[in-house]
């Protein structure tokens, strides 16, 4: 069992609210992303869950127990930090084993669980060496092993892959998302990589400033984003937001469409304007457009297109796909 | 040192200081031995006979060498031990955030600016004296009779007189290491469910088993050779409880005039010097390998 809940949690340090009221429920089992730009305050809401920052106010339930006064050992999780934090002297066999040693595990049941905790992460044959005689992706693999060998009510993540090359980066997510499946662990992991949000959570926690914008599955999100930021923030390459008579006329302060929801033609109804740059990715193919009055559009068209730098191009939103915002940035519902 | 250019440039760039270094030894050590082996009395001058090592048989065989060796010995482990436990716990007190944190660390530190000359005198005359002494002083006003301490403890004094100097220098050193220590880890093991005590033994310990190597190693190098402090209070006494090998070689020379067995002395000391260094070297060196 493994939910956590936020009730109203706040943090400030000193006269910063860098936290100012934050509320959500996690499920058992739920692996959540907790995305935003850096600074946002993610690590800080991660922090205060753990238990290494104290709340200013409000409350954190685990399994509906309030733990705002409990010790960080106590709350029952366990935490991979984005330096990995493995202690130096000890290897990995020690690494993996100090929490089980600390909570005063007999002997041959460390072992027995360490054991099975590197055969579980491929590092079986590295167990006696130190941490610095391991690569970056085997440092994360024990930095890892020691949060599951305790099997905690849930895992923490700080951003663990960003110290990872591209292609191993794509392996552990993998690697992460497939262990946490297993042992249906609840999961809580913040990153600033959207990609990483988008193909690991089941449920995705968006934040701006502290503050808690949206929390839904990534279809979600990307469907129907409750305000600007949100859908400014999720997708690649970003939305592009139209203002003036054409949201007038929709009735809404902004439109919103996607790169991929606009179709690309030489001719015909629609935004008027000049191919600026276009990037040729081979799948697909970025146009940025210079609309008069508009501004640059970005636009994703599969495959190859005969359009090339300073061609002329009409764009057609897909009417089904525009999204629309009031003039507080909030969705207006369709 | 990564690669042979390096290994290279390395060698000639350090030529110049090791040239240097080993002429600024290597005299004064040949005059050492020169005397060493001469019949050289300051009350006979001009007579220089060869004497072979004659005197170094009369500093081997006087008791006092034993004595002192025993004393020098006692010395440095106690000092050595004083500081390096104290100066930890001090350590990780200043590491706390307190207030006036920079004004602790100002005062920690004053001691190791003192000149031992006069930090000796000032815990002679102020601190230890039997009758206008500050300990005296605690001792009557609670009605326990005053401790005359370099009679009674003398070389426990001298020890706590040293100790009180090298105590900055340790606790500095530590501290900076302790500095050093990655937040992360800390935070880690206060996850994984260690105590303060457990996160001191597990983590703090062996992260600072370095800087105490090298606490072990320069001080034993000061404090083989500690003169002005049992100079300045006890004059070696009584009788030889407080004389070390440096405070019998000066007794040797300026006091028995005796240049040619203060020599051998000297090169007795050296040898003693070299065998502390290579043991210690062999018991805590490994831990100044990366
Ligand atoms: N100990 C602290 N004292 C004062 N301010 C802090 C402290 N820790 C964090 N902050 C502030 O809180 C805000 C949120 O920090 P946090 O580390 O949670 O950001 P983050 O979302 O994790 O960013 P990143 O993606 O860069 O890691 C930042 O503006 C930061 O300056
Ligand atoms: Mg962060």
């Amino acid at each position: 069992m493994g939910s956590i809940q936020l009730q109203d949690v706040r943090k400030s340090f000193g006269n910063i609210d860098v936290i100012p009221g934050a509320s959500l429920k996690i499920e058992d089992g739920e692996f959540v992303v907790f995305v935003g730009p850096s600074g946002c305050g993610k690590s800080t809401l991660l922090r205060l869950i753990a238990g290494l920052e104290d709340v200013t106010g409000g409350h954190i339930l685990i399994d509906g127990v309030d733990v705002v006064d409990t010790p960080p050992a106590k709350r029952g999780l366990s935490m991979v930090f984005q330096s990995y934090a493995l202690y130096p002297h000890m290897s990995v066999r020690g690494n993996i084993a100090f929490g089980l040693k600390m909570a005063r595990m007999p002997k041959a049941e460390i072992d027995r669980k360490v054991n099975e905790a590197a055969g579980v992460l491929n590092l079986t044959s590295y167990l006696e060496r130190k941490p610095r005689e391991l690569s970056g992706g085997q440092r994360q693999r024990v930095a890892i092993g020691r949060a599951i060998v305790r099997e905690p009510k849930a895992f923490l993540f700080d951003e663990p892959l960003s110290n990872l090359d591209a292609a191993l980066r794509v392996n552990m997510r993998l690697e992460i998302a497939r262990l946490q499946k297993e042992l249906g662990t609840t999961a809580v992991y913040v990153t600033h990589d959207q990609v990483e949000a988008m193909t690991m959570a089941d449920r995705i926690v968006v934040l701006h400033a502290g503050r808690i914008e949206q929390f839904g599955s990534p279809l979600e999100l990307y469907e129907r984003p409750a305000n600007l930021f949100v859908a400014g923030f999720i997708g690649s390459p970003r939305m592009n937001f139209v203002e003036g008579p054409d949201a007038e006329r929709l009735g809404a302060r902004t439109i919103g469409v996607r790169p991929e929801h606009i179709t690309v033609s030489r001719s015909g109804d629609g935004w008027k304007g000049m191919v600026s740059v276009a990037e040729h990715l081979g799948s697909d193919t970025f146009l940025y457009v210079e609309v008069p009055g508009i501004g640059t559009l970005t636009v994703r068209t599969p495959g190859e297109l005969g359009l090339r730098e300073g061609d002329t191009a009409v764009l057609t939103p897909d009417p089904a796909r525009i999204h629309r915002f009031d003039a507080n940035g909030q969705a207006i519902a369709s | 040192m990564a690669t042979r250019q390096t290994h290279m440039l390395g060698r000639i760039l350090i030529a110049p200081s090791v040239l240097l270094l080993f002429i600024w030894m290597i005299v004064p050590l040949v005059m050492t031995i020169y005397f060493s082996v001469l019949h050289y009395d300051l009350l006979n001058p001009g007579v220089h006979d060869f004497i072979g090592f004659e005197n170094y048989y009369y500093f081997l065989t006087d008791p006092a060498f034993l004595a002192s060796l025993k004393n020098t010995l006692v010395l440095v482990g106690s000092v050595l031990i004083i500081t390096v436990v104290l100066g930890t716990l001090v350590a990780l007190l200043m590491d706390q955030p307190v207030i006036g944190r920079n004004f602790v660390r100002l005062m920690v530190i004053a001691p190791f600016f003192v000149m031992p000359t006069v930090s000796a005198l000032v815990w002679k005359n102020l601190l230890m004296h039997p009758v206008s002494g500050f300990f005296a002083w605690i001792a009557t006003s609670l009605g326990f009779r005053p401790i005359d301490w370099f009679a009674q403890a003398p070389l426990f004094s001298i020890i706590l007189i040293v100790a009180w100097q090298w105590l900055p220098f340790a606790t500095l050193i530590l501290l900076t290491a302790l500095q050093s220590l990655d937040e992360e880890q800390k935070e880690a093991a206060e996850m994984d469910g260690a105590h303060a005590f457990s996160t001191f033994f597990y983590i703090t310990l062996p992260h600072l088993a370095r800087p105490i190597t090298v606490v072990i190693l320069i001080e034993t190098i000061f404090l083989l050779s500690v003169f002005a402090e049992i100079f300045v209070t006890t004059g070696g006494g009584p009788g030889l409880q407080t004389t070390n090998i440096a405070f019998l070689i000066y007794s040797q020379a300026l006091i028995q005039y005796d240049v040619g067995g203060a020599s051998a002395g000297g090169l007795v000391a050296v040898v003693i010097a070299n065998i502390v260094a290579i043991i210690l070297v062999r018991l805590v060196g490994k831990n100044l390998e990366t």
